[in-house]
């Protein structure tokens, strides 16, 4: 069974990810031909090489997409370039936040960008793998430079301790991924998704099929912090670096999730019956125990990642929802998601400097009328994650909760609503402590970081930009989903 | 376009106030004065064009906005939503006038959430796309949620949170119901208020659940007892611009929404719930009436009477009589009028003896005779004291529901009674009697500003309690189509 059809290359399908590694070599090669000093320039080439392979597949998406190549185990169909462009913008806004935070802390910028770099372009093929091997060895690359970004503050223990962590769990999770690839091979002979789903529609259901999917969901599950297999991501959101913690929360996830949504509907779509039932308990259960574990957070950095456990719940909605509405609202919703979130976090590390991280919300009394533009970004970032209109997030949980009710899942959409209403209670807990308290000691600022506050003004833009003008998009969204089968 | 100019020319006045230097206080103050008086300009001019006799929404505006859900930035007034969007825009410039003299920390973010706020309450008014509607119903919230928050009294952020979570909590519910109704819609997706109204063909068993999802939303805005225990809290806690806005503007939002769209919407299980209704209004009526009678703090007692306020309006909504529903709008806006008058006031005099409990007042009609003139007038109004705008309402709404639910117009009558007793009595304590403290003797009387602030108010109150016809005249058509969808429930498709 085993596809012996020549070898077809079409590198034009693995154009945008080829970019980005390139740019990681030039960004290595250039730092070690630099003589010590200002690192800024990497950061540039960083971005540059970011934007370029973000505008590449922009181009592809425009010129309609739906290329395979590599013997078909990568597509560059407009689902995987919807999410190359988000993951190139996701990379590009942490690039562009580190700047200043990687001088102040100080950390070695050249291995920062280039690991950043790397990690994206395995997030970049993640996204088009067609081929269970290769969505393997794509989450590999993505996870080992995310294991070693996570750890990269050495004087402190929690960012070890973080390091550490994630690279044991994440071991053992790829582990269990792994495992299911092979019960798929045994079940399909092949790991191609498109004869994977070949062979489950003509076999059905067969034991190795259900093993293969339960052992896919712990894989997924891990990556994207589903409950029960979050047990990692507070301690590994709150010791790693934040500028890491922004990356993990936003590229990780989406890429994850493109993989998980792309196996689970072209791969498993046929047997959708099977696992449905299952993702509704993990998103039920995701967004519960996310949001009411949030409330207890007296730590922003921790409350932020115990919200973004709560959002991979809210996305799984989508998937649960099915249909090419549900899948397009998934979409939409991590693009939501990546920018409010980048956000959130870019206004933590701007609140923040060396030794005096600022992470408790104590620390945070009336900041909003001291740092009036942090401030007002941070509400904007905070009443979008919640919800309220005419904010992204918004925009981002009524095409979601919207495609639940049409596919009839009402009982999903009230969990959902009665989740963001629990959000809304610690979201706003951030807004009390910056407009209502007044703290003893004010939060300083260091001095002018020019490319922090581009990040957060750019994050803002887009939240309100798609909050208040969704249907573009949208629509991008749709067509993109779409593309899948 | 006349809508837009209307909704937006706050949130523009909004933005311009932003920009200005934070220590600029008096320009800051003007700036927030001028765009409020805009806004009443255009909103005047709204009234002008305003066609006596049609029924149908009027100035209607229509842009696509997310086609692929036949979503559309859709508004449109009728005589429904034509006097409360006045009554927002008189009773805003009122508040940026009051507030001159009582908010001093922050100033600029005050008016500014203040302007957001009128954006929001005016764009619920006249939305016509079930969308743009929840958008708007909650914009609304988070400048309130900050006036309470950050310009309140000492348990501010418990009163702000409480008033952020209740509402939310319906309104979340009342999203799922929206989306339900939109998809069932059909042949299509619609967020269309008129296309619902037209062509929404839901089972009495959807119709149920639908109606209580909105009711649920709606009932906590209003509030309906007994839901209605965040009300004094946000009250008492909110600065007085805050509390009239709330009074005045913000609990029509409840009513108003019982009226636009739970009722003419989902007209079978209306007939079914509106026995439970009543009884819950009435519950409200006499609870609110006696918790008022009972309070030591002037504030509360003018919270709880608005309990015992709007259980006569919802008490006329649900009596589905068109007599009686004419009654309810009518006393919306003399609630916004007198009750918003009554929270000027009380905060009139905080300001001055930083206290409102009325065992610390007595004989102020020495002291300060003019205020306790504007104050008895107001009060009178709030009573329904023949002659002043009150006593329309509550007579139309008597009036309307004994034909239907007698006893529970008998009950609601006593209402009436326990109004004039712990207003009358409140008064009484506040004003007559001996000049007993050394510090009332001292209180100075109102200044020119704040009569100013006041004279619009009994004004309109004086208007609208001797030419009640010409208020009339213009929502009863609109008040009938609305009624018309109540008398003849549409085929309902079994499924």
């Amino acid at each position: 069974m085993i596809d012996v059809a020549p070898f077809t290359a079409n590198w034009q399908v693995a154009l945008p990810g080829l970019l980005v590694v390139v740019t990681a070599m030039v960004v290595m090669t250039a730092d070690a031909l630099e003589p010590p000093g200002d690192r800024d320039g990497l950061a540039v080439l960083g971005i540059l090489g970011l934007g370029a392979a973000g505008a590449a597949a922009a181009w592809l998406w425009w010129a309609g997409g739906n290329a395979g190549g590599f013997q078909d185990t990568l597509r560059a169909d407009r689902y995987a370039l919807f999410f190359t462009v988000l993951l190139c913008a996701g990379s590009l806004l942490t690039v562009l936040l580190s700047v200043d935070y990687l001088r102040e802390q100080p950390l070695p910028a050249g291995e920062y960008h280039a690991l950043v770099l790397l990690s994206t372009s395995g997030m970049i093929f993640l996204a088009a793998a067609n081929d269970l091997i290769v969505l393997f060895l794509a989450l590999e690359i993505m996870s080992v430079a995310v294991y070693v970004l996570a750890g990269m503050l050495r004087r402190e223990v929690r960012s070890t301790e973080a390091a550490l962590k994630y690279f044991l769990l994440g071991a053992f999770a790829t582990g269990f991924l792994l495992y299911g690839i092979a019960f798929f091979y045994a079940a399909a002979g092949s790991t191609r998704l498109d004869v994977i789903a070949q062979a489950v529609a003509r076999d059905g259901l067969t034991a190795y099929t259900l093993l293969g999917i339960a052992l896919l969901l712990v894989g997924f599950g891990f990556k994207v912090a589903l409950i029960p297999f979050h047990v990692w991501t507070p301690d590994v959101y709150e010791g790693a670096p934040t500028a890491v913690t922004a990356f993990m929360a936003v590229g990780v996830k989406a890429a994850a999730f493109a993989a998980f949504a792309r196996v689970f509907v072209a791969g498993l779509g046929r047997v959708a019956a099977s696992w449905t039932g299952l993702l509704w308990v993990l998103a039920a259960l995701t967004m519960t125990v996310g949001n009411v574990t949030a409330v207890r957070q007296r730590s922003v950095k921790r409350m932020l990642a115990y919200s973004s456990i709560a959002h991979a719940g809210y996305a799984l909605v989508g998937l649960v929802a099915g249909g090419r509405d549900g899948g397009a609202a998934l979409l939409f919703y991590l693009a939501v998601y990546s920018f409010m979130t980048l956000g959130a976090f870019a206004v933590l590390i701007a609140l923040g400097r060396r030794g005096e991280p600022n992470e408790d919300l104590a620390d945070w009394a009336g900041v909003g009328f001291r740092h009036p533009v942090l401030g007002l970004s941070m509400a904007v970032f905070m009443l979008s994650l919640a919800g309220v209109p005419p904010t992204a997030g918004f925009a981002g949980k009524f095409y979601l909760f919207s495609a639940a009710v049409d596919a009839g899942q009402v009982g999903l959409a009230v969990i959902g609503v009665l989740n963001s209403l629990v959000s809304v209670y610690y979201y706003l807990g951030v807004l009390v402590a910056m407009y209502m308290t007044e703290g003893e000691r004010a939060i300083v600022a260091p001095g002018a970081r020019p490319c922090l506050v581009a990040s957060i003004l750019v994050a803002v833009a887009a939240t309100l930009a798609i909050g208040v003008l969704p249907a573009g998009p949208m629509e991008l969204a749709r067509l993109s989903f779409a593309s899948i089968k | 376009m006349l809508l837009t100019l209307v909704v937006f020319s706050p949130l523009a006045g909004a933005a311009l106030l932003a920009l200005l230097p934070r220590e600029e206080v008096r320009g800051i103050r003007r700036a927030a004065l001028a765009f409020a008086l805009v806004t009443l300009v255009l909103s005047l001019e709204m009234l002008r064009r305003f066609q006596v006799g049609v029924a149908k929404f009027q100035m209607a505006e229509q842009v696509a906005w997310i086609p692929q859900w036949g979503i559309d930035y859709r508004l449109g007034v009728d005589g429904v939503s034509l006097f409360l969007v006045l009554l927002t825009t008189v009773l805003t410039p009122i508040v940026v006038l009051a507030s001159w003299g009582d908010i001093h920390r922050r100033v600029k973010e005050f008016f500014a959430f203040l302007l957001v706020l009128e954006t929001g309450m005016l764009g619920t008014l006249v939305a016509l796309d079930m969308f743009l509607f929840y958008v708007f119903w909650e914009v609304m919230l988070v400048p309130m949620y900050f006036l309470i928050g950050v310009w309140g009294g000492p348990r501010r952020i418990y009163a702000a949170l409480k008033f952020v979570l209740f509402t939310m909590a319906g309104s979340l519910l009342m999203l799922v119901a929206i989306l339900y109704c939109a998809w069932r819609v059909p042949g299509t997706t619609s967020f269309a208020y008129e296309t619902w109204l037209a062509r929404l063909a839901l089972s009495p068993r959807e119709q149920l659940w639908l109606f209580a999802a909105f009711a649920l939303a709606f009932a906590i805005k209003v509030p309906l007892f007994p839901f209605h225990t965040w009300l004094p809290d946000a009250h008492v806690e909110a600065p007085t611009g805050g509390s009239v806005i709330l009074a005045g503007v913000l609990l029509k939002m409840g009513t108003y929404g019982f009226l636009r769209f739970a009722l003419p919407l989902f007209p079978r299980a209306v007939a079914t719930a509106a026995p439970l209704v009543v009884a819950l209004a009435v519950a409200g009526i006499v609870y609110g009436a006696l918790v008022a009678t009972v309070q030591p703090d002037l504030k509360k007692l003018v919270a709880y009477s608005s309990v015992s306020h709007l259980g006569f309006v919802m008490l006329g909504l649900f009596a589905l009589d068109r007599t009686a529903v004419a009654g309810s709008v009518y006393q919306m806006l003399n609630h916004g009028l007198s009750t918003g008058g009554l929270f000027l006031l009380v905060g009139m005099i905080y300001e001055r003896r930083h206290t409102r409990l009325i065992a610390d007042f007595g004989g102020l009609w020495t002291a300060v005779p003019v205020y306790a003139a504007f104050f008895l007038v107001v009060m009178l109004a709030s009573v329904g004291l023949p002659g002043l705008n009150g006593f329309v309402g509550e007579f139309l709404i008597l009036l309307g529901s004994f034909a239907h639910w007698p006893w529970a117009t008998a009950v609601a009558t006593s209402g009436v009674v326990l109004g004039a007793l712990y207003l009358l009595w409140m008064y009484q304590r506040v004003i007559f009697g001996p000049l007993a403290s050394e510090e009332n003797a001292k209180l100075q009387d109102l200044s020119a500003r704040e009569v100013t602030v006041l004279v619009p108010v009994v004004a309109l109150c004086l208007v609208m309690g001797l030419w009640p016809a010409w208020f009339l005249v213009r929502m009863q058509p609109s008040i009938d189509l609305i009624l018309r969808h109540l008398a003849l429930p549409p085929v309902v498709a079994t499924r």
